[in-house]
């Protein structure tokens, strides 16, 4: 028992640590294509510092999201065993995919973008940070087909006490991975936009290069105004696919003990889990109906009726995953995203009015802001994945048979700790070098052209 | 040919590109704090695999990815039963990807001397512990009928499967050597000819002793071929030795990197049609038939890879062409 707690905390750690780093890469990798494209049209030398000065920012983070990921392809197999041998045939096709298909592409490409300043022409150079943002999506979507698996399985049968594929081409349309990739991809680009439009904000506060950071700011508002409102849009129907396909994971994120017809949205409520009731709660009436089927009268399921239903098909035991963090972070999520679009919103109306430059308020509000999106994708898997226990995989396996049985929990105690310290010492390390190649902001391109080949280069060395 | 011996073949294939591949970024690393005496120095080294060395890591990543999908049994009873090995194999691999990345970011000495002892470690510990790794396979550790592992870290470590990490310790060192005398010039390059023909003996010598040694730890020699395959290796790194000398490097390469092909060959050969030999019951090892996915899966992995393997070698080459010349002082950029 103790060594599955460690085990599902080293799961937690690692895998939130990786997600710190992906979606700035998905996302960022778009907006560098972007500018470096701009650059070639146009051969303005701002857009080949701007790339530049981006560009070292995402390689930065690249590093981290790949180091961490290896962590992750390795991770079934050493802490949850049983659910390698359970899920395999059908789990590690879309694994081994995508690093065929895409992290290959992605390295490989990468290694040429950084090292071939001078020994490709302009166009095949861009093209190939293009091959690298396609890629890192490519990867997103296997991985995220794997993970829906686990939320929704479909093409499968159960055979030889195993999950066996019956049908490949299911498991990449599953339902669940059309609003999965979208959110998740519209998630990076989010933050990307994001920490284009903060670290920019922190330049034009202090008046320091305004037009090379007024035109980073406008490429990363308009990705940011584009993934965030069509992000809301996203979840908002994957909201509603939820309702039927995982009706606990989101009844839990309502906090909705009882079945209610027409039922109300919570805002704000506390939660009292041991009598399985609400308290003190701020609610909109009618809304929940409203968000879970389009219908103002509609009748959504509460988590008593679905716990007793799910009693009658897999046996007695408790089907309720926790529902306090599930209800905050969900309602966490929501925030952080509207507030995005808020201020998306005002960004842009400042700029068109040729005043972002002089509203130190609103820069410093952007600024704080690179954060937010962190925090909603963190809150979003946070949701994703405790909102399927006790499930590992919806109800076909629990967690509590998928960890490893030869993994004492001394080991994975060890391996938790040390994952933790390299971990955090990384994040230091990652925070120094972003802060300081943010601080000392874009760098001259040098005049001479033959040295200017050499310097351009000088993004990995 | 069914399926799963042919996804046991792939896999072998796999191994084959990530060990001659990252065999000399993982040899470069060895020799970073050895060939190069200053930063100017080490930031050559680093820059002549600078271009590669992740794409060559994916080779493992796709190797581990085909293990799950195509054998999930193996994938899980290797990955939870060598747990710690493992888990000192992500940590290099974590420190040694971000410190290529970080170490040219801060002027500060200690801050470069810091990130090139991790390049240097990183390199070091999956180059032994993948020796050590599959000669485990081969020797048979202890697995129980229900294909769980029952031995501890201890267990992975014996003078055999020491050897073994030994061997490909010194022999991806020397890799890595031979690529240095393709990719520099001066008195770095002087420095990697003599580093490749001091390293070629002692590979040899570790070779020859892991040859000797899987007599009696092993069954690897009660299949003709694999016997000779294995001897091969040898008789290719034996090669190299002359060829360094006599100043061919681009051969010697091409013979210690067949030195690296043959031995894992023979490993795998060796191993078939088991992927993991039990040392407590024969019966009980892993094989390609009890390991392996559905044959259904398989036909979907099969005509996956087959399509885009070929892609992949193709950019890859394409890399090589690319970034083909020499790096040099000359080349670093101020």
């Amino acid at each position: 028992m103790e060594a599955l707690i460690l085990a599902r905390l080293q799961f937690a750690a690692t895998s939130s640590y990786h997600f710190l780093f992906v979606p700035l890469t998905l996302g960022l990798s778009v907006l560098v294509a972007v500018m470096e494209t701009i650059y070639v049209r146009t051969g303005n030398d701002i857009y080949k510092k701007m790339t530049l000065f981006w560009g070292k920012l995402f390689l930065i983070n690249f590093a981290m999201g790949v180091v961490t990921g290896i962590v992750q392809e390795f991770h079934f197999g050493m802490n949850w065993s049983e659910y390698s041998r359970f899920v395999g045939d059908i789990f590690g096709a879309p694994l081994a995919v995508e690093a065929l298909a895409a992290f290959f592409l992605e390295s490989t490409l990468l290694g040429v973008w950084v090292f071939g300043w001078d020994r490709l022409s302009k166009s095949l150079h861009a093209a190939a940070i293009w091959l690298v943002a396609f890629a890192s999506t490519l990867s997103a979507f296997w991985i995220l087909a794997a993970n829906s698996f686990m939320q929704e399985p479909v093409g499968y049968i159960i055979r030889n006490g195993r999950a066996e594929m019956t049908n490949f081409f299911a498991l990449l349309t599953n339902p669940h991975v059309f609003y999965q990739f979208p959110h998740t991809v519209l998630g990076g680009y989010a933050t990307a936009a994001f920490f284009v439009m903060g670290v920019s904000a922190y330049h034009l506060l202090r008046k320091n290069q305004a037009e090379f950071f007024l035109r980073s700011f406008r490429i990363g508002l308009t990705m940011g105004l584009i993934g965030t409102i069509l992000l809301v849009g996203v979840g908002h129907f994957q909201g509603q696919h939820l309702v039927n396909s995982q009706p606990m994971k989101m009844a839990a994120a309502e906090a909705l003990w009882e079945n209610e017809a027409p039922a109300p949205l919570n805002l704000i409520t506390l939660i009292d889990v041991k009598n399985q009731t609400n308290h003190s709660t701020i609610q909109l009436p009618a809304l929940g109906s409203f968000l879970a089927h389009n219908s103002f009268t509609s009748e959504v399921k509460g988590l008593k009726e679905i716990q007793a239903e799910y009693e009658t098909t897999y046996g007695p035991g408790n089907y309720i995953p926790p529902v306090t963090p599930l209800f905050w972070s969900f309602r966490l999520m929501v925030a952080a995203g509207l507030w995005m679009i808020l201020i998306s919103l005002y960004s842009l109306y400042l700029l068109r009015k040729g005043q972002l430059a002089a509203r130190p308020r609103t820069l410093k509000a952007l600024l704080w802001s690179i954060p937010l999106p962190y925090i909603a994708n963190i809150c979003g898997w946070f949701m994703a994945e405790t909102g399927r226990q006790p499930w590992i995989v919806q109800g076909l396996q629990k967690v509590n048979e998928a960890v490893s049985p030869a993994v004492s929990a001394g080991a994975v105690l060890t391996t938790l700790i040390a994952f933790t310290l390299i971990y955090g010492v990384l994040a230091v390390a990652d925070l120094y070098l972003l802060t300081k190649a943010i601080k000392r902001g874009p760098q001259e391109l040098p005049t001479d052209k033959p040295l200017a080949s050499k310097k351009e280069a000088s993004l990995w060395t | 040919m069914d399926l799963n011996i042919l996804w046991f073949l792939l896999i072998g294939v796999l191994f084959i590109g990530y060990f001659f591949l990252e065999g000399f970024d993982y040899g470069v690393g060895v020799l970073l704090p050895f060939l190069g005496k200053n930063d100017q120095e080490r930031r050559v080294l680093i820059n002549t695999i600078g271009p590669f060395w992740d794409g060559n890591e994916v080779w493992l990543l796709t190797a581990g990815g085909a293990i799950f999908a195509a054998f999930p049994n193996w994938y899980a009873t290797l990955f939870s039963g060598f747990y710690m090995a493992l888990f000192l194999m992500l940590l290099a691999l974590i420190v040694r990807g971000v410190a290529f990345e970080f170490r040219s970011q801060d002027e500060r000495p200690a801050w470069r001397n810091f990130w090139d002892i991790m390049i240097f470690v990183g390199s070091l510990i999956p180059a032994l512990l993948w020796g050590v790794a599959i000669t485990n396979l081969l020797r048979g550790v202890p697995i129980a009928a229900n294909m769980q592992y029952t031995g501890s870290f201890w267990t992975l470590l014996s003078p055999y499967t020491l050897v073994g990490g030994l061997a490909t310790l010194l022999i991806f060192t020397l890799h890595g050597a031979i690529f240095l005398t393709l990719k520099t010039e001066g008195q770095q390059l002087a420095g990697a000819r003599r580093a490749a023909s001091v390293l070629s003996i002692l590979a040899a010598l570790a070779l020859l002793l892991l040859i000797i040694l899987s007599y009696s730890n092993t069954d690897l020699f009660t299949k003709l071929g694999a016997g000779i395959v294995f001897w091969a290796a040898l008789v290719t790194l034996l090669l190299a030795c002359w060829l360094i000398r006599a100043g061919k490097s681009g051969w010697a390469f091409v013979m210690n990197g067949l030195t690296i092909v043959f031995a894992t060959v023979a490993i795998f050969w060796g191993l078939f049609p088991r992927v993991m030999v039990s040392s407590l019951n024969p019966l009980w090892s892993l094989t390609v038939s009890n390991a392996s996915s559905s044959p259904y899966t398989l036909k979907v992995m099969t005509i996956v890879a087959l399509t885009l393997v070929p892609v992949v070698l193709l950019y890859q080459a394409w890399t090589y062409w690319v970034f083909r010349k020499r790096v040099t002082v000359k080349d670093l950029k101020y």
